[in-house]
């Protein structure tokens, strides 16, 4: 079981990388033609807004789910995707080349970031982990429960609330 | 006084307000000496269900001594009384009341217009649980107006400690009546899911009404292992199929009684729908998450019954009703009319028959009720049940 602390600080900022995600996301899908025409990338309008939909919902995943490690995990390997692409497109032949460097630079500044949340939710958690407490003794019946099974047998079940007899299940 | 106070999502803080006072003469004042954090009130810390307003007083369910009593609650209370006070605050007199349907009592939500518009009808008002059940002020706090107070209580006598019968003001009852709406039978195997307080009292419950075999859903190491000691046997929905698991302890047919005692947030995270409910939670497309619903209805015997003790404040989506339907199955739910079974409980409780202190993991001062609404939360420390003492 995964055990995680909300609000803690490396959640925080888990959340805070969620809501860029989706920002980031949209705007790769509704401007997917200009930025791919500011990098020198035309063909690739429809890689770059399937990337969107990527940041969408790994952003969502980590607004909405408890465990934020799997989406920053999920983060980290969509940041490797985009520096391998954007690399692919930093060639000589590309005018827009230095357009490109400069997208390469805010994608490694923020692939450090996520590398970063990811390791400080990953310390937490080695950090928070205890041994299972041992519950095993509490049963709260002075005998064991086989000893108890059907003790209250004679409660009084309202008629509201008991199955009409024609409905029952009838032992075989 | 003291009193722990909502201030909105994740936000709870010790505050100082105001000492409660006689309003109406039904009314009675009660010096709270034990209180719980319910795990339906995790759903207002998380602000799952809507109606919570800043300065909300949380708590509904605690106990004390009464200190004060209107003119018209003195022939059933007098100070110096010990109480529980049931989470569900009911007239005594309306249809419903008459009826032993005290959890939708006519008359005590005195926010009824609020109710009835998103209800279609009112329920019963509520202490400490939003402004749709009438916003009245909790009892984590040092003291408590109690309405109705002349039929909201449950009499303690001496020789019972806090603990013992704390539990009576809601999770017992709340487990026993979810048990007992299944009519259980000798032969029926019984399926709860979830191991949080209710679900370890609905199992105990279900086992003294003499379930055949009880079966126990949960992830958590330390809830699994108190369900296994209260006579459950068990499945970690992480490790095993529950669907699978289910069929293979029932011959293939399936539990004839399901009980979810998780409500509306199901762990987020363990199957493709549960993912989806919170992904659509998060972006205000749907309120509840119907995971649970979902898997008894599907692993349900045909013909048999559901019960849902689980709390769920409004939208459900992608509920396969046809299957429901086709198959047959009994849908009992709802609040707990608490006063309908605190007489047989108390009684079972002063025989010895069990202590629902079993429950209880971490004992603190109200003042460190803000970090331990946060552990129970976070499921950290083996937290189960929070008791706090103002």
């Amino acid at each position: 079981m995964a055990y995680y602390r909300r609000n803690s600080s490396a959640d925080r900022m888990a959340r805070g990388l969620g809501w860029f995600s989706i920002g980031l996301g949209v705007a790769e899908l509704v401007a997917a033609r200009r930025l791919a025409r500011w990098m020198g990338m035309e063909e690739q309008a429809g890689l770059i807004r399937s990337y969107g939909a990527r940041e969408v919902a790994t952003g969502v995943g980590l607004l909405a789910m408890g465990d934020a490690r799997p989406w920053m995990w999920g983060r980290v390997a969509g940041d490797a995707l985009d520096l391998a692409t954007l690399a692919s497109a930093h060639h000589d032949g590309n005018p827009r080349r230095e357009n490109v460097a400069t997208a390469l630079g805010a994608v490694a500044a923020v692939t450090a970031l996520d590398v970063l949340c990811t390791a400080m939710l990953h310390r937490e958690e080695a950090a928070a982990w205890t041994p299972p407490r041992d519950y095993s003794d509490r049963t709260g019946l002075p005998r064991p429960p086989t000893a108890m099974r059907g003790a209250a047998k004679d409660a009084p079940i309202p008629a509201d609330m008991r199955t009409p007899d024609i409905l029952r299940f009838q032992p075989a | 006084m003291k009193a722990l106070v909502w201030h909105g999502t994740a936000d709870v803080r010790y505050d100082t307000v105001p000492d409660p006072e006689i309003e109406q003469p039904r009314d009675a004042i009660v010096k709270v000496t034990s209180c719980a954090i319910c795990g339906s009130d995790l759903h207002l810390y998380d602000h799952f269900m809507p109606g919570m307003e800043k300065g909300d007083i949380l708590g509904h369910e605690f106990m004390g001594e009464v200190v004060d009593v209107g003119a018209e609650a003195k022939s059933a209370l007098k100070v110096g009384d010990r109480v529980v006070v049931p989470f569900t605050i009911w007239c005594g007199e309306c249809d419903q009341c008459r009826r032993g349907n005290y959890s939708v009592c006519e008359r005590s939500n005195r926010n009824k217009a609020m109710a009835d518009k998103l209800f279609g009808h009112t329920t019963a008002g509520l202490f400490g649980y939003t402004h749709l059940t009438g916003g009245y002020p909790g009892g984590q706090a040092e003291y408590v107006r109690v309405p109705f107070a002349d039929r909201t209580h449950v009499k303690i006598p001496d020789g019972l400690t806090d603990e013992q019968v704390l539990f009576l003001g809601d999770i017992f009852p709340t487990g026993w009546q979810a048990a007992a709406q299944c009519d259980i039978q000798p032969t029926d195997t019984v399926a709860i899911w979830g191991c949080g307080p209710v679900g370890q009292m609905t199992i105990r419950s279900a086992i003294l009404l003499g379930a055949k075999q009880v079966i126990a859903i949960d992830r958590v190491p330390e809830r699994l292992s108190m369900a296994k000691a209260g006579g459950a046997i068990t499945i970690n929905f992480e490790e095993e199929s529950v669907v699978e698991r289910l069929n293979e302890l029932t011959g293939g047919k399936g539990p004839e009684k399901c009980i979810d005692a998780v409500g509306m947030e199901a762990h987020a995270t363990a199957t493709l729908d549960s993912m989806y409910d919170r992904a659509k939670q998060a972006l205000a497309l749907e309120s509840d998450r119907a995971h649970v619903l979902r898997e008894m209805m599907y692993v349900c015997r045909p013909a048999g019954t559901l019960s849902i003790p689980g709390v769920y404040g409004g939208l459900i989506d992608k509920v396969p009703f046809g299957m429901s339907m086709n198959k047959g199955l009994t849908w009992r739910m709802g609040q707990t009319h608490v006063n309908r079974w605190t007489d047989d409980l108390l009684r079972r409780i002063q025989e010895g028959q069990i202590d629902p202190s079993f429950v209880i993991t971490h004992t603190v001062g109200l003042a460190d009720g803000p970090d331990m609404y946060q552990t129970f939360r976070d499921k950290r420390d083996g937290c189960i049940k929070v008791v706090l003492k103002p």
